[in-house]
């Protein structure tokens, strides 16, 4: 298959995807609308995790610290100023809050950036450690950022949290911003950085040997994971319509790191369709937990069996898939054709050998 | 600050430190032979508070019975824990291993929140355990002072294990080289469930100690502590038993005394440990005990 071919039938599929995200805005009602968005935000999510952790070979741990920079960003962007006198109770919003106002778009921008700051800042000493190191630094660096924003009410409103959030996010945006990312870290990934960041997954010293220059492309690739993480929490407050430090605990992390895990380290495919089954299953079994009976044995509602049964799934799924859904392959165009070619033999193919 | 109130500081961070460090070790030990952070570790120290309220409740066990009873069940559920959840994937890659380690500490979350619902509940303390002890101006709770003990005990116990008998010496050589080690016909399975068992004990230990000193429980109290615990194994040396109760009774010792010193900024303290650890990590990354391993290409 030809090059020119494939970014022919990645546009049509983009254009297919506008239709779609087009048809369920104008079709489907609010409960549905919001299981798509958030699993579109988690694409987001588990695709920046991926690029840090299944890329790159660090084990970060601290996502749900820079969404929750995102959201706090984002929020006291898009709130109206005369709405924030009225909901900080606790103690009056501090003077360059006060006035700051800025389109949506803007905010999601300074959100990523500002993430991607405390990112490089963080990740300039954090990052010389290893392993399950790397990890439970990262894992305190977010535990920080949620305690200092339970701590600071004059900025946070403290543990009481922001209500009232505009809800600005829709498919449009989710899905757009989930599209822009796998196009950014895909692009990232295929590029000369993207086989560095490889190549310091597989063998640090290694790497460091043949000149790659690792504190570099390790911060780098940090920041850009960081960034989307912002997005994301920006994008998950408009969402949400309302945001507490508690939303940002590490449980918050480990649901990304259960996302990318499940599709298989280093492949986005796999992150996109795990997202999507992720949030799809915790709606699906709702009703466990509605009552229901097995021919003559009643079982009555327990409210809280969804998350049990969802935890049993879950160990199921690692106990039996053991790399994850996809186990690090990649969707492309040939794949998807020799598959098709594979299934309908009969059609005239010799078309490209090898892959 | 006066004397008297810097020793009463000193004790309770004595007190929490030991807690910690109780918990530390099945973190420690579990590290030390799996390479796997138990993220489920928590919740096996919270499981072992409801274990104990339900002996008191139901079964009016007098309280050191349902101590024994809580223990036992607590290293039982810990060991069934690892048989399905762990032992399926030894050889599969670290990160499932963690994973199923969250997949564990959901389910058992969840499973208390169906069971004994989300609401806190007070836990009744055997009279024995609410007296004080006055010494001068220093008010000294007996939760206190068994907290000590308690932890002293069962910490001597547990070196005892490690270092004296030969379940132990196959920990430590499981620990070292998990093939060799089979090879040198060390049963890995049983000394693994063992590890598991021990590890879940103190944990209950823990948590008993804990329930008794802050005697209100609920399904996610584990949480936090379990990650503080971690913290301190990580800060002691991980995989490294001294190192983790060392590393608990500083941390214990640390948060305590934050507050005392700096009472206006007492919402920061688990941001303080959590600044204690990052920095320990940069300065010393193997922890206070650990051995600084050489890097080889």
């Amino acid at each position: 298959m030809k090059k020119q071919n494939e970014k022919l039938f990645t546009i049509l599929a983009l254009v297919v995807l506008g239709v779609l995200v087009y048809l369920a805005e104008s079709n489907l009602d609010a409960y549905k609308l919001r299981i798509l968005n958030l699993s579109a935000i988690y694409v987001t999510l588990g695709v920046s995790l991926n690029l840090i952790y299944g890329f790159t070979g660090q084990f970060s741990l601290g996502h749900a610290g820079f969404m929750a920079i995102g959201a706090y960003v984002t929020t006291l962007l898009v709130l109206p100023p005369y709405y924030k006198e009225m909901i900080f109770i606790l103690e009056p919003l501090v003077w360059p809050f006060t006035v700051m106002h800025s389109p949506f778009i803007v905010a999601l921008l300074l959100s990523g950036l500002l993430s991607a700051l405390v990112a490089i800042l963080v990740g300039l000493p954090v990052l010389r450690l290893k392993g399950d190191y790397l990890g439970i630094a990262t894992l305190g660096f977010a535990e920080i950022v949620r305690i200092i924003a339970n701590n600071i009410p004059q900025v946070t409103n403290g543990a009481l949290g922001i209500k009232g959030i505009p809800e600005f996010s829709n498919l449009w945006w989710t899905v757009g911003v989930a599209v822009f990312t796998i196009y950014i870290i895909k692009g990232l990934i295929n590029s000369s950085y993207g086989r560095a960041l490889m190549a310091i997954r597989e063998n640090e010293i290694a790497a460091e040997v043949v000149g790659v220059n690792l504190t570099y492309h390790k911060v780098m690739s940090f920041a850009v994971s960081a960034f989307f993480a912002g997005v994301a929490g920006g994008l998950f407050a408009c969402l949400i319509t309302t945001i507490d430090p508690k939303a940002f605990m590490f449980v918050m992390t480990f649901n990304i790191l259960i996302v990318v895990v499940l599709g298989g380290l280093g492949s986005i495919t796999g992150t996109v369709i795990a997202a999507f089954l992720f949030n799809y299953s915790l709606e699906y079994l709702r009703p466990v937990e509605a009552g229901f009976s097995i021919g003559p044995i009643v079982i009555p509602a327990i409210p809280g069996l969804r998350m049990v049964a969802f935890s049993v799934l879950l160990l199921l799924v690692i106990l039996y898939m053991k790399k994850g859904l996809l186990g690090g392959a990649e969707f492309s165009w040939k794949g998807l054709f020799q598959f098709f070619r594979k299934i309908f033999p009969n059609k005239k193919s010799s078309e490209g050998s090898a892959r | 600050m006066v004397l008297s109130l810097f020793l009463q500081n000193l004790a309770n961070g004595l007190s929490l430190g030991s807690l910690y460090a109780l918990i530390a070790i099945g973190y420690t030990m579990v590290y030390g032979i799996l390479r796997l952070i138990n993220f489920a570790h928590g919740e096996i120290f919270m499981l072992a508070t409801y274990l104990l309220y339900y002996g008191f409740l139901i079964f009016h066990l007098p309280w050191w019975a349902s101590f024994i009873v809580a223990i036992a069940l607590t290293a039982l559920i810990g060991m069934l824990s690892e048989k399905i959840a762990y032992r399926p994937l030894r050889n599969s890659p670290r990160i499932s291993v963690l994973i199923s380690a969250i997949g564990v500490s959901f389910f058992l979350q969840n499973l208390c929140i169906v069971l004994f619902t989300g609401i806190p509940k007070s836990f009744h303390r055997p009279t024995f355990f609410k007296s004080i002890f006055q010494f001068g101006e220093i008010r000294i709770q007996s939760t206190l002072f068994a907290s000590v003990i308690i932890s002293a005990i069962f910490l001597t116990i547990l070196i005892y294990i490690v270092y004296r008998t030969k379940t132990g010496l196959a920990m430590r050589s499981i620990s070292v080289d998990i093939e060799t080690s089979r090879l040198m016909a060390v049963d890995v399975d049983k000394t693994i469930s063992v590890t598991f068992a021990i590890g879940s004990a103190l944990a209950a230990v823990g948590g008993i100690l804990w329930a008794l000193r802050f005697p209100q429980i609920f399904p996610l109290m584990g949480m936090m502590p379990g990650l503080k615990a971690f913290i301190a194994a990580v800060v002691g040396g991980i995989g490294n038993i001294p190192g983790a109760m060392l590393g608990g009774l500083f941390l214990g010792m640390s948060e305590i005394l934050f507050v005392a010193f700096f009472p206006v900024l007492s919402g920061y303290r688990d941001a303080f440990i959590f600044v204690i650890l990052i920095l320990i990590l940069l300065l010393k990354p193997d922890g206070i005990l650990g051995k600084n391993v050489q890097e080889k290409v």
